[in-house]
């Protein structure tokens, strides 16, 4: 328990994840699937955030004619790698959006299992 | 001054010179010109990886390229060898091979406006495909694996029926759960190792399980990365994906995603085995014997779902689930004969399948777009290479001898060996796999073969059809008959990852 209260911002990621995770695996409707996505994707990125920051140290900017020490930043790569995973969340997300109003405007319908049906139906 | 190794450049050149034509062929309106740059690109850097090949063969090495200026453990990293180099030739010959035989579907099936852009996809994900392979870095293989989720998307999504754009729709969210997976699993690594760089994770983990900290954390780690990839390759409770993908999208589509893009996928998974988790804590913590048996229901149960259809493009998808769980099986095995014969069949079934799609697509539109088996009753006499090619094929994935398909199932039965218990019910599934393989190749060959009873009107084979068929037939003979220096390459490559 006091493992948990120490990695509260992991842990919180983690049951995020499985909201996500579980949203994009068994969600019928197709927005709230999407959302699910960017839950989990999200999550990752309060992980990582979480994991890069040491608390009472800033980012590693070095104004000119100061003196710098490793003991006054914070680790600068998991920042990195959630903006990158960020572009790539975003993408995505956009792409997928595009692909469930394409779908809507032809089926009139957000239920996937509806729309694999009436897609089944049209490929006989 | 330090000598500088022009070779080396190879890995970036390859991956470089398919974005930047994937960055410049949306400035060409013209489908056709676009088709023509990326068939240039793409036989660079079959030519480049050629060449590769040739260098770390002769000097039996591998190498790591610095992206940047960068030195580990802080900068970006590629790493190749004879395997990544094999596979990159593989990839280009087939990629060349089936954008010259299925450059009539692309522009009967996409809208002429927008075949420029079908090949700003190709570009994107055979740029993606090498990236996966040449990569030395994890976060770099997640960023190219959603690169190269989107661009597959697109090429399936590129023939704009609905019925495509739900097929894409469901490949995917299936894909994005599987890189969710990858990538939570990465970053809990990195949360861990402190490290991105595939050598230094290895280091970390090598040192860590030989304290035996972290050990179950580990396990979840593990499980997550290789479930992940796997998912995404298609793995058995997840293959239904092609069933629905696979039909919906033009040939040419189709045999790059079976023949490549789930193989690229596979080939990550066996990079991660190696590079980043040893293999021997892989069998330690028996992840092959949970690959091994999705892998053997997935070559029964792919094939049984063949066997019951009358579509044939559904009948190859189905195949295609089956051929996956083929090299999860080689894979499961957890030796070094059956890696050798896994590593063997990602080259024999890309040859194979990517021809079986474009034979198909070929059969279809000399009977009037139906697919139905039935339908295809006496098309090999209208189409008469892709008749040849499907039954080639076909032979191919039953296992005759003198082709590519004969010579991987030779391997995967003789890798049984070192793993005795494994052994009796392997060979028991590749013989039933391969007895149902024959029960439904051979009726749709007698099918296509059966005499014509009446006339009808139909469009003539284009020429590059016949060509990109032709030399896909001339290989899957070559790769069926002087295998063995092709084992030796990979043997050599598995040794040096």
């Amino acid at each position: 328990m006091t493992n948990l209260m120490t990695n509260h911002y992991e842990a919180a990621a983690v049951i995020l994840f499985g909201i996500g995770f579980m949203n994009l695996l068994l969600s019928r409707n197709l927005i709230k699937k999407f959302i699910g996505l960017n839950i989990m994707d999200t999550a990752v990125y309060l992980f990582l955030a979480a994991k890069g920051f040491i608390a009472g140290r800033a980012a590693p900017i070095i104004a000119q004619g100061t003196t710098a020490t490793v003991e006054q930043f914070i680790n600068p790569v998991p920042s990195g790698l959630v903006l990158t995973g960020i572009v790539v969340s975003v993408s995505v997300t956009a792409f997928s959006l595009a692909l469930v109003q394409r779908l809507y405007k032809h089926y009139g319908s957000l239920d996937l299992d509806e729309i694999m049906q009436k897609a089944k139906k049209e490929g006989h | 001054m330090e000598h500088v190794n022009y070779i080396h450049n190879i890995p970036f050149a390859s991956i470089f010179l398919t974005m930047f034509g994937g960055i410049i062929t949306p400035l060409f309106r013209n489908g056709k010109v676009a088709q023509k740059i990326n068939f240039v690109i793409v036989c660079l850097v079959g030519i480049l990886s050629m060449i590769l090949l040739g260098s770390v063969w002769k000097n039996q090495e591998s190498f790591t390229f610095m992206m940047g200026h960068f030195p580990a453990p802080w900068g970006n990293e590629l790493h190749a060898g004879p395997l990544e180099a094999l596979m990159a030739l593989t990839f280009s010959f087939v990629m060349a091979t089936t954008m010259l035989g299925g450059a009539k579907f692309i522009q009967n099936d996409i809208l002429a406006e927008k075949q420029n852009l079908y090949f700003v996809m190709i570009n994107l994900l055979f740029g993606s495909m090498l990236a996966l392979i040449y990569t030395n870095d994890i976060f770099t293989a997640y960023v190219f694996l959603e690169i190269n989720t989107i661009a597959s998307c697109a090429i399936i999504m590129a023939k704009g029926t609905g019925e495509s754009i739900a097929a894409t729709l469901h490949y995917l969210i299936i894909c994005l759960l599987g890189s969710g997976l990858f990538l939570i699993g990465i970053s809990l690594l990195y949360s861990i190792t402190g490290h991105l760089l595939m050598p230094n994770i290895q280091q970390s983990i090598i040192r860590l399980t030989t304290s035996g900290e972290y050990a179950f954390p580990f396990a979840v780690v593990i499980g997550m990365i290789i479930i992940g990839i796997s998912i995404k390759s298609a793995v058995f409770p997840f293959h239904f994906m092609l069933a629905s993908a696979h039909p919906a999208a033009t040939p040419a589509s189709s045999s790059i995603l079976s023949g490549l893009v789930l193989k690229s996928f596979i080939f990550l998974n066996i990079k991660m085995f190696y590079c980043v988790f040893t293999i021997d804590l892989i069998r330690s913590l028996r992840i092959t014997n949970v690959l091994f048996l999705f892998g053997l229901i997935g070559m029964v149960v792919g094939s049984v779902s063949a066997l019951k259809e009358t579509r044939i493009k559904h009948m190859l998808a189905y195949s295609s689930a089956a051929q996956i769980g083929y090299l999860y099986m080689g894979i499961g095995l957890g030796n070094h004969e059956g890696m050798v014969a896994a590593c063997f069949h990602i080259l024999a079934h890309a040859a194979t399948k990517a021809m079986l799609f474009l034979c198909a697509g070929g059969l279809m539109s000399v009977s009037g777009g139906k697919d139905g088996i039935h339908d295809l009753r006496g098309a090999a006499h209208k189409n008469l290479i892709a008749g040849i090619g499907f039954t080639v094929g076909g032979l191919s994935m039953v296992g005759v001898p003198l082709t590519a398909g004969f010579v991987s199932k030779l391997y995967f039965a003789s890798a049984t060996i070192y793993s005795p218990q494994k052994m009796l019910i392997t060979l028991l599934t590749l013989a039933v796999s391969m007895i149902l393989n024959a029960m439904y190749f051979i009726p749709s060959a007698i099918a296509i073969w059966s005499p014509i009873e009446k006339k009808t009107e139909y469009a003539k084979p284009s020429r590059r059809m016949e060509l990109g068929i032709g030399i896909f037939i001339l290989t899957n003979f070559l790769l069926g008959i002087f295998y063995k220096p092709i084992i030796d390459m990979i043997e050599l490559g598995i040794h040096l990852l």
